[in-house]
């Protein structure tokens, strides 16, 4: 199994996210997606900056895949959607995964090949082999499904289709038009002055009896735990998937990227510890930690 | 003006149908009793009878039936799912609701002659997603999702040939349908893939001495002080409390009520306005069908002079969810 650094889903600054980036060159993780995931408004990163971060790591060795966004609203969401496309299309060492259908329209019709997101909503083998129709050589496991629906869509998966799935970071829940980060400060969305850039790992939404619960995350809502698939790695290997996903946090990554590689390398591992969950794997609320 | 300006209107049960077709809705949408649809609650929906006797009272007076089989089938329920595809092509309906691109082109391969709709529950927020599944489904219709401006919304409408319909009336969801997981994370329950939200199942009332507490699988949604009505601890309706702030976090409990935006609406060209509620009662299925078909009349003979009346905004008030009514986000500045 590989190593696969999902999309940045925090707003960082630009020298954050260029320093970031530029450590991964040296970590053991495979595949890098790159490129704004959540807000279309945050721009501390252009693409000419994503570029360059882009042919450094697959420079190094790395693959590289830029992430559209998952909620495409305007004209000029669409045009960056398309400035992307026209990127991958360039250097073949580049690709897109889309995270809504009209990514994944317009993918299609240029013949580029892509990777299937997580936003995709694949619930079963006919869509992904609809997908697969289109381009699809890849395809991300929504992170609310688990053990049991793998195991069905492994059943049907279309030949040459690799299944990543996500293993690590606090889960992307839901996305809204509106932004609670900016709601929290009492801001419009549109004039929001990029507050999310002072919550380096998200706002922690607690409940009005003080327990962590959600992650407001600008449009983003994640959950306030980390999902954790550790035990489960075994298991992923038998049901056939072929990359694990880790998701970008400020802290300790290069720690949990080697922990995750250890793993995998069937070497003692020493896993940051954390407030985990992995419920959605059993089938169980998201929330649930399962240790049976 | 476009030609038609369809009004869609929600039904739960039998009773429910009738009292929209009754006052005037131009379709009503339904379910089956089971997961296959988003509003899968207990003692809600059709059964193959009521659906039968429903198309038959509905056609008779010249309404549409459309049934929602807007949840996504997992490999294992597959089946489950065709089926009821296939149970609906057989009763007549005039077209079925679906999110599942699997599924559609399942439909569309199985019935050619089936009208297809695109459910707000497939997510798609601009033209060249509905487009997608114009051209790989031959969708004749499509929802949006209730977060566009009104600018954005008429973006789309001229740049496909699919009708658009949109929310007018309801509840609101402040996520993206189809991209919200915060039942499932926190009760197991999925939207997508069980059709239902902060499930009853999970919900557990309790007067404390600090208040009365909404519980949801054990997590405590919102606290309710004397002379606070303690409403459904609907999960994103609670309040929580962010770097030292209680309030409602995500959204406030409101309902959406778009009628004063009817002639734009009209103008920019959407097909057809949705009232939300099926799972609410034929009463709030009559009064509302009748202000909304009141007011679509009225704004088609003089969309230059149309306000809404104060009673039919009085009307509407009181079957609102929550105490205020919002214009959700089509009232969004285009930026």
């Amino acid at each position: 199994m590989k190593l696969a650094l999902g999309p940045l889903l925090y707003y960082w600054s630009r020298q954050r996210t260029m320093d970031f980036y530029a450590e991964m060159v040296e970590q053991p993780v495979d595949v890098i997606y790159l490129g704004e995931a959540v807000c279309s408004r945050r721009h501390e990163m252009r693409l000419d900056d994503w570029l360059d971060v882009a042919t450094v790591l697959a420079d190094a060795g790395k693959q590289v895949a830029f992430a559209t966004l998952p909620l495409i609203e305007s004209e000029s969401d669409l045009k960056s959607v398309r400035r992307l496309m026209d990127a991958a299309r360039d250097d073949p060492r580049l690709t897109i995964e889309a995270n809504e259908m009209g990514a994944v329209r317009q993918l299609a019709e240029r013949g580029q090949h892509f990777v299937a997101g997580p936003t995709l909503n694949v619930f079963n083998g006919h869509t992904l082999k609809l997908l697969a129709d289109c381009g699809a050589t890849r395809w991300v496991m929504p992170p609310e499904i688990g053990r049991t629906a793998l195991a069905g869509l492994q059943q049907e998966m279309p030949a040459g289709m690799q299944t990543e799935v996500f293993v690590h970071g606090r889960l992307p829940l839901a996305y809204s038009a509106r932004c609670f980060t900016a709601r929290r400060y009492h801001l419009q969305k549109d004039t929001c002055e990029f507050r999310c850039i002072d919550f380096p790992d998200g706002l922690t939404l607690k409940t009005r009896e003080g327990a962590d619960f959600l992650t407001l995350n600008g449009i983003q809502t994640m959950s306030a735990k980390v999902y954790h698939l550790e035990r489960e790695l075994p298991e992923l290997a038998a049901a056939g998937v072929e990359l694990l996903r880790v998701s970008p946090q400020s802290d300790a990554l290069p720690a949990l990227l080697s922990a995750y590689r250890a793993l995998l390398d069937k070497l003692p591992a020493q896993m940051p510890v954390g407030d985990y969950c992995n419920g959605f794997w059993y089938d169980k609320p998201g929330l649930d930690w399962v240790t049976t | 003006m476009s030609a038609t300006f369809e009004l869609v209107c929600p039904a739960g049960g039998l009773p429910a149908l009738k009292a929209a077709v009754d006052h005037g809705a131009d379709c009503v949408y339904t379910g089956f009793r089971d997961a296959t649809n988003a509003r899968n609650f207990t003692g809600l929906n059709f059964d193959d009878a009521s659906l039968k006797t429903g198309i038959a009272y509905a056609h008779q007076r010249g309404v549409k039936v459309l049934v929602a089989l807007n949840t996504y089938p997992l490999s294992a329920n597959w089946l489950q799912w065709t089926a009821a595809v296939d149970k609906a092509a057989a009763f007549g309906v005039d077209a079925v609701i679906l999110a599942d691109p699997g599924l559609m082109d399942y439909a569309q391969r199985t019935h050619p002659q089936l009208r297809l709709h695109l459910s707000v529950q497939g997510s798609a927020t601009n033209y060249e997603a509905i487009n997608f599944y114009r051209e790989r489904f031959n969708i004749q219709r499509a929802v949006l999702p209730r977060v566009l401006s009104m600018a954005q919304v008429e973006q789309v409408v001229k740049n496909t040939p699919v009708e658009i319909e949109v929310f007018g009336f309801g509840g609101l969801c402040v996520m993206v349908e189809g991209r919200c997981a915060l039942s499932a994370y926190a009760t197991g329950t999925s939207p997508n893939c069980n059709g239902a939200c902060s499930p009853g199942k999970a919900v557990r009332y309790e007067d404390t001495p600090a208040g009365m507490e909404t519980r949801l699988n054990g997590i405590l949604i919102d606290r309710f002080g004397q002379g606070e009505r303690a409403g459904y601890p609907t999960l994103c309706k609670g309040r929580f409390e962010v770097d030292d702030e209680t309030y409602y976090a995500i959204e406030e409990p409101a309902s959406l009520n778009t009628l004063e935006l009817l002639p734009e609406l009209m103008r920019i060209g959407v097909r057809a306005v949705k009232i939300e509620g099926r799972q609410r009662s034929p009463a709030y299925v009559t009064q509302v069908t009748k202000v909304w078909r009141e007011a679509i009349d009225t704004c088609r003979r003089d969309p230059v002079h149309f306000v809404p009346q104060a009673a039919w905004m009085a009307e509407l008030n009181k079957v609102s969810e929550g105490r205020s009514a919002t214009l959700g986000a089509y009232n969004r500045p285009w930026k």
